[in-house]
């Protein structure tokens, strides 16, 4: 009876108490890649609201620029987004071209081309291949990551590093293509599509593999504008905004190439866009290979181009120019400008401000990753915690261009 | 359509803010105006309203901080394309150090919300109506705003520091 009348009241009482449980996705998690962290409001297993907390690995790189010299700004550039080094090195010479107007020669530019479309190569195999260890699928990862060895192989050849690359000089390259670095790159392009396609058929029309991503983490074309997407991220959502056709730099209207475009920019979207965009910076890389123009890898600006170190031994003015380079006694014309170069995550833009002297007065990076990531949150509110990890695997937020 | 070329864009700034919109530029062919912090956030609006223009696309967003010049010494820079037309604009304000308000423009554009906590986190400007104006990049306890001038980087050239320790 006693018992009876208990239970009664507990059904009585229909106020159910909903519970959220708070949790900490981060700042170090093995799914997240990188370091920042993102609190998060869990029913269960669903989000109900998310909070990023970024900041992680902040190194102050605008404001350490202040005091450094153009060429001394390349390295910090490097450890934006150090998936696609070289892209970032060339965006800043580009910029302090722009600023000291200084024309690039034709075979400079060509090599840039290439070396930028290998870095997006290795960016985007990174991203793709991460999604799908993500998602369960390790083998494809292991697969291309020997070929972006390959890439950096390259890169080694051309500037003697590998991850954080500082390539290249004011007005073109530290060196001409080597016999050997030209080789690799006919290599890279002979036996890459290959595994390329064993990628694609591991994964894009694998069921397990769109069960898991078609649908999840979507944002609209709309919402992806106002929020500032660029890239792949973008394109992902149907806009077919990319600097290369749009503003080319670096003689990119020389070459023949598409960009692709997702509809409902989901995880999946972003996925095949960025395969894809492997593709077709495959095609760029070889038609510049073949079209590669004879003559200078440099500009002729020895004011601001290092001389080879053999003339600084040997030749007067070679020794005068090194000194003053080295020594910053030469200062930049006043003036601000902004460039901006399709980064393997949208367009990176800098900003700089100069008022005469050695140093950019002021020097901003407009990193797509910072602007695109607080979009996170509206993309994964409602959707399995599970989702979410692939979200931001699929959205490709490097750390380092985040925090900058 | 029509081309939209600098010339025009200037002249339609000029039709619907008359005198507010001065010290017209064109460095390295990307027109830059300034203009008063009272009509930045309607200009913006302008802009993005505007049919023939459209220009609904934040690229970017950066303060300055220029301690010589007496009363304007800080400014916002906003960085605003029209992803149909293909062109670039940019609109600067500058407003004193001791009144660092800015009306904010995330009623606008989402993607001004952490666009603007990093300025407010680097320069201490205050964008009012913003929704969380907390700091982004720093610690929360930080009290300087770092990127303004008055916090130099050390200077290498300093004597004072032991170099068996620092290794200079």
């Amino acid at each position: 009876m006693e018992l009876a009348k208990q239970t009664t009241e507990i059904n009585t009482t229909d106020t159910f108490i909903q519970e959220l449980t708070t949790l900490n996705l981060g700042p170090t998690h093995p799914a997240t890649h990188g370091i920042f962290q993102n609190i998060l409001q869990m029913d269960g297993e669903k989000i109900v609201s998310g909070v990023p907390t970024i900041g992680y690995i902040h190194r102050a790189f605008e404001k350490i620029a202040e005091r450094r010299n153009f060429y001394q700004i390349t390295p910090l550039t490097d450890r934006m987004n150090y998936c696609s080094s070289p892209i970032n090195n060339m965006g800043w010479w580009m910029t302090v071209e722009k600023l000291l107007g200084v024309t690039v020669p034709k075979r400079a530019e060509y090599i840039r081309v290439i070396v930028m479309e290998l870095a997006r190569i290795a960016d985007h195999l990174i991203c793709n291949s991460i999604l799908g260890v993500d998602t369960g699928a390790f083998s494809g990862f292991l697969y291309v990551f020997q070929e972006r060895e390959k890439i950096y192989d390259i890169y080694e050849e051309i500037c003697g590093a590998r991850l954080t690359t500082n390539m290249g000089r004011v007005g073109g390259m530290e060196r001409d293509l080597s016999p050997s670095a030209i080789q690799k790159i006919k290599d890279f392009l002979r036996d890459f599509p290959k595994v390329m396609q064993e990628f694609e058929t591991m994964f894009n029309r694998n069921r397990i593999f769109i069960d898991r991503v078609e649908g999840v983490g979507p944002i609209t074309a709309e919402r992806a504008l106002n929020y500032g997407f660029t890239g792949p991220n973008l394109r992902a959502a149907g806009v077919d905004y990319d600097v290369r056709v749009m503003n080319p730099y670096s003689s990119y209207q020389d070459f023949d190439f598409e960009i692709p475009v997702g509809t409902k920019g989901d995880t999946y979207d972003r996925f095949m866009v960025r395969n894809e965009e492997i593709w077709q910076s495959l095609r760029i890389i070889q038609q510049a290979i073949d079209n590669l123009p004879e003559g200078p890898f440099h500009a002729d600006a020895p004011e601001f181009y290092l001389p080879p170190k053999q003339e600084v031994y040997r030749n007067m003015e070679a020794l005068i120019y090194h000194f003053k380079i080295v020594m910053g006694e030469i200062d930049a014309p006043a003036g601000e400008v902004y460039h901006s170069v399709e980064g393997g995550n949208g367009e990176l833009g800098f900003y700089l401000v100069s008022d005469g002297g050695r140093t950019p007065y002021r020097l901003h990076f407009r990193r797509p990753c910072f602007i695109y990531y607080q979009a996170y949150p509206e993309m994964v509110v409602g959707s399995q915690l599970s989702d979410a990890i692939v979200t931001l695997s699929s959205m490709n937020v490097i750390a380092g261009e985040l925090d900058a | 359509m029509a081309e939209i070329t600098n010339e025009l864009l200037i002249q339609r700034l000029q039709e619907k803010f008359g005198d507010q919109v001065f010290d017209i530029q064109e460095p390295y062919g990307l027109v830059t105006v300034t203009t008063t912090r009272e009509n930045i956030i309607p200009m913006l609006q302008a802009l993005y309203d505007d049919e023939v223009l459209q220009m609904q696309f934040l690229t970017t967003m950066c303060g300055i901080h220029y301690p010589d010049n007496k009363g304007q010494e800080l400014g916002v820079i906003y960085h605003v394309h029209s992803l149909v037309n293909n062109i670039r604009l940019r609109i600067k304000i500058f407003f004193p150090e001791d009144d660092a308000v800015v009306p904010t423009a995330t009623n606008l554009y989402a993607t001004a919300n952490w666009m603007e906590r990093e300025t407010w986190d680097f320069y201490g400007i205050r964008f009012e109506g913003h929704p969380n104006l907390i700091r982004i990049l720093n610690v929360e306890e930080m009290e300087a705003f770092p990127m303004r001038k008055e916090f130099p980087l050390e200077d290498q050239t300093r004597e004072d520091k032991i170099n068996t320790f620092f290794g200079r």
